[in-house]
């Protein structure tokens, strides 16, 4: 079930890649396209990953406000570290913190590793089990806790009905 | 309609200068990742769209799309496996650092799982 996930994705995927990097949409470019993908795509049998995508209603609303979500944070990360970084007094408190996430399925802990390090003032350092290690650049005594709910929590509660 | 094209290229450009800006200020590696990594993502994505948006239409668009997705998927797994290496070849953190709970965790277990 998994694989067949999986091989369905990942052919949707690659092949919105191919007609993206081709150009042009003629006719033997398309079916040029889909011959080629599923006869290498066949010998792929060790992709598993990409099956923890859900399918569905919620999930697909979810993903549309996770898109919007890490544009905006990734906007205001920017406009922070620019802050940050013009401001003649540099206003730093660097540390390292440790935070803690549900997120079991491995895509689902890549992406919430990924928007963590393009959220303003974080950079994923480390991913140990269930705790993630992260160089956070305004530490402001915060425990695990606080912590959690600063960093991780907005994205998990996207990321956990997108992959679970 | 080219002059607003022109301005997203330019603000892009200008976010590649603070991050490269960054690099210079910052005290230690980590906090240099920190500007690296966050300028330059939304400075080549800025960057590309608006050479994307003002050639719209042609054949190459696509391109664009498909650098700005790598883009964001590729730099920040980058700069954590260099923040990674970093800690465990044992860089340490600026003097004005508040914490290092990953240090402290590894000290416990002693030299820690890698």
């Amino acid at each position: 079930m998994n694989k067949a996930k999986s091989f369905i994705i990942a052919t949707i995927l690659l092949f919105i890649t191919w007609i993206l990097l081709s150009g042009i949409a003629t006719q033997e470019v398309i079916f040029g396209g889909i011959t080629a993908l599923i006869i290498s795509l066949l010998f792929l049998t060790r992709l598993t990953v990409l099956g923890d995508i859900k399918f569905g209603i919620k999930p697909f609303i979810f993903s549309i406000g996770y898109f919007f979500l890490f544009s905006w944070e990734l906007l205001k990360s920017n406009l922070d570290v620019a802050r940050r970084v013009i401001s003649p007094k540099l206003p730093i408190n660097p540390g390292i913190v440790k935070v803690k996430t549900k997120l079991k399925s491995p895509l689902g802990r890549a992406f919430l590793a990924n928007s963590i390090t393009l959220t303003p003032g974080t950079l994923t350092v480390e991913m140990r089990g269930e705790y993630f290690y992260i160089h956070w650049i305004d530490v402001t005594g915060c425990d695990i806790n606080c912590a959690t709910d600063k960093i991780v929590a907005k994205f998990e509660k996207y990321l956990e009905v997108i992959f679970g | 309609m080219e002059m607003i094209f022109a301005l997203i290229t330019l603000i892009g450009a200008l976010f590649l200068f603070l991050g490269a800006l960054g690099l210079v200020r910052m005290p230690d590696v980590y906090n240099r990742m920190q500007a690296g990594t966050k300028a330059t993502t939304l400075g080549t994505i800025l960057f590309s769209l608006g050479i994307g948006l003002a050639n719209f239409g042609s054949g190459w668009c696509g391109k664009i799309v498909i650098i700005i997705l790598f883009v964001i998927a590729t730099n920040p797994v980058s700069s954590n496996v260099i923040a990674r290496a970093a800690h465990f070849s044992g860089i340490k953190l600026a003097k004005l650092s508040l914490k290092d709970e990953l240090k402290e965790d590894d000290e416990k277990t002693e030299g820690g799982t890698l």
